[in-house]
């Protein structure tokens, strides 16, 4: 491997600490991976390894309990996204890093086009220039041109998640975290958005995804990192108990 | 990004006060009254950083301290201790150190505040363009023409029919009035707003096209905002960062999706627990 990681998780864990029960939940522990331009580092492991808790605290929707990520911007500086202040991570989200989980959260009263062109106008896009790259995206996600106008509220699953993917996609991102992004779409959409992704990838984004299944883990990835369950999860209950 | 407001352990104590008010006070007594000398210890060093179009929400029960800790800083109320600075076109203000004039100058013309209660951002005596004016004119702005053509501007981009500038703000329904209060904040472009539980005890769908339009500020003006609000989804929406508040202590701040995803204080678990 000649070229750089632009992420480099090193000891991560996240523990979540629920005062009202008065437990601890290990749900990541010492997890360590890379992530590099133009490849996919798949996660996999059972429900409960720990998963999607490794994507959220580089995302820093969970704040990491231990560890460093390493994230290599644009300019080539190196941040620790557990450590980095607010306001730096609000921008890299608005810039380099994407996050497309397998929910939805659209406003009901927001038309899907708009929806995925929210990025780009937070990113201070023109909106009309905007809109036109969503119907791009929207085109290319194969979602048929009528339920433009609509908002993804009434949507099946399967158009959900392609309006979920062209909102996440749209901008571009150096970092694109994916949590099952094909979970709940049948397999013709499937391999739709799987090539869309692949070619992505070819352009250069560097990607951390959850695949549910297993044959796109071994068609997608370049790397893979196994995750086991936290150990001693019964035996830290019963310490604190 | 440019910084528009930093301010650092601002205190507001209602009463006498005495030396053990802070010991004595706070989350952990689980009160704010203090028991020495029964003053009411509304804010305690209250701290953060605001930057250019950013929105901040403050979250917290009723006498959390959250509508107190922006009163201070619109002039509403005099702090007891604490800074906040201000910065402006290259310009620093020491907030809370300057004169009554020049606080009522950066009150009607760089910042801006709308009230949950209309009646306290409008004046009910005059009408709904008339109060536009009236906040132009504190703002040296004479020609009657300029004002009369911008309350207009505000008020139909608010969404207010502009036939009804002349009425009183009495004949309006309350999702109008707040309109009109927007429009009456807004008509001096500031860039810095403070929204004190602006959609509570609005129908939903009034309260929804209300967050939209400041939503739709927020991205196009680049104006700072500082929302108070009790409402998880009013943050959820708006705020990119939070801070929670309890018996006038900030006691968790973090990013909106974390603070809601991974709280980390045990009030803060408890708040997002009982959302509906």
């Amino acid at each position: 491997m000649n070229q750089k990681p632009i992420l480099r998780v090193e000891g991560y864990c996240k523990y979540f600490e629920l005062h009202e029960q008065q437990k601890i939940i290990p749900s990541s522990d010492d997890v360590n991976l890379e992530v590099y331009p133009g490849k996919l580092t798949a996660l996999i492991g059972p429900t409960g390894a720990g998963k999607s808790t490794v994507l959220k605290g580089i995302y820093r929707t969970y704040l990491p309990t231990n560890g460093t990520l390493l994230y290599r911007t644009e300019n080539g500086q190196q941040i620790d996204l557990a450590q980095a202040d607010e306001h730096r991570i609000l921008e890299l989200r608005k810039t380099e890093m994407g996050f497309v989980t397998q929910f939805l959260h659209a406003l009901p009263r927001q038309a899907s086009e708009d929806v995925v062109a929210q990025p780009l106008i937070l990113r201070g896009a023109d909106k009309s220039q905007a809109r036109t790259a969503a119907r791009e995206m929207l085109t290319a996600m194969n979602l048929p041109e009528r339920l433009w106008g609509i908002s993804p509220a009434t949507f099946s699953g399967g158009e959900k998640q392609r309006v979920n993917l062209a909102r996440g996609l749209v901008s571009r991102p150096r970092l694109l975290l994916l949590d099952e992004p094909t979970a709940s779409l049948d397999p013709v959409t499937t391999e739709h958005i799987i090539r869309i992704i692949e070619k992505l990838k070819n352009e250069g984004i560097a990607m951390l995804a959850i695949f549910h299944q297993p044959e796109l883990v071994t068609r997608m990835a370049d790397h893979i990192v196994e995750l086991e369950p936290p150990a001693g999860v019964d035996k830290m209950l019963k310490e604190i108990a | 990004m440019d910084k528009v407001l930093t301010v650092k352990n601002l205190s507001k104590v209602f009463g006498e006060g005495c030396p053990e008010c802070f010991d004595l006070t706070g989350p952990e007594h689980d009160t704010n009254l203090c028991p020495r000398c029964g003053s009411i210890v509304a804010a305690h060093n209250v701290s953060f950083d605001l930057y250019q179009g950013e929105i901040l929400g403050i979250m917290g029960e009723s006498g959390s301290g959250k509508s107190t800790a922006v009163k201070c800083l619109y002039f509403d109320q005099p702090p007891s201790s604490g800074e906040a600075i201000f910065y402006d076109d290259g310009e620093q203000y020491d907030v809370f150190n300057l004169n009554a004039a020049q606080q009522r100058r950066l009150a009607n013309h760089r910042f801006a505040m709308v009230y949950q209660n209309p009646h306290l951002g409008l004046n009910f005596d005059i009408s709904a363009g008339g109060n536009i004016a009236e906040r132009l004119l504190m703002s040296d702005v004479k020609n009657y023409a300029e004002i009369r053509s911008r309350a207009m501007r505000l008020l139909s981009r608010t969404e207010v029919q502009t036939e009804r500038m002349d009425e009183l703000p009495k004949n309006f329904s309350g999702g109008m009035q707040q309109r009109v209060q927007i429009a009456k904040a807004l008509v001096t472009n500031p860039p810095l707003l403070f929204l004190d539980e602006v959609t509570t005890g609005l129908d939903l769908s009034v309260q929804a096209a209300i967050l939209d339009l400041i939503l739709e500020i927020q991205q196009q003006n680049k104006t700072a905002m500082i929302v108070v609000t009790h409402d998880l989804g009013v943050i959820r929406l708006l705020a990119g960062r939070t801070l929670v508040m309890k018996y006038g202590r900030v006691i968790e701040s973090g990013l909106t999706d974390q603070v809601l995803e991974d709280p980390q204080h045990a009030y803060t678990q408890r708040l997002v627990a009982s959302a509906l």
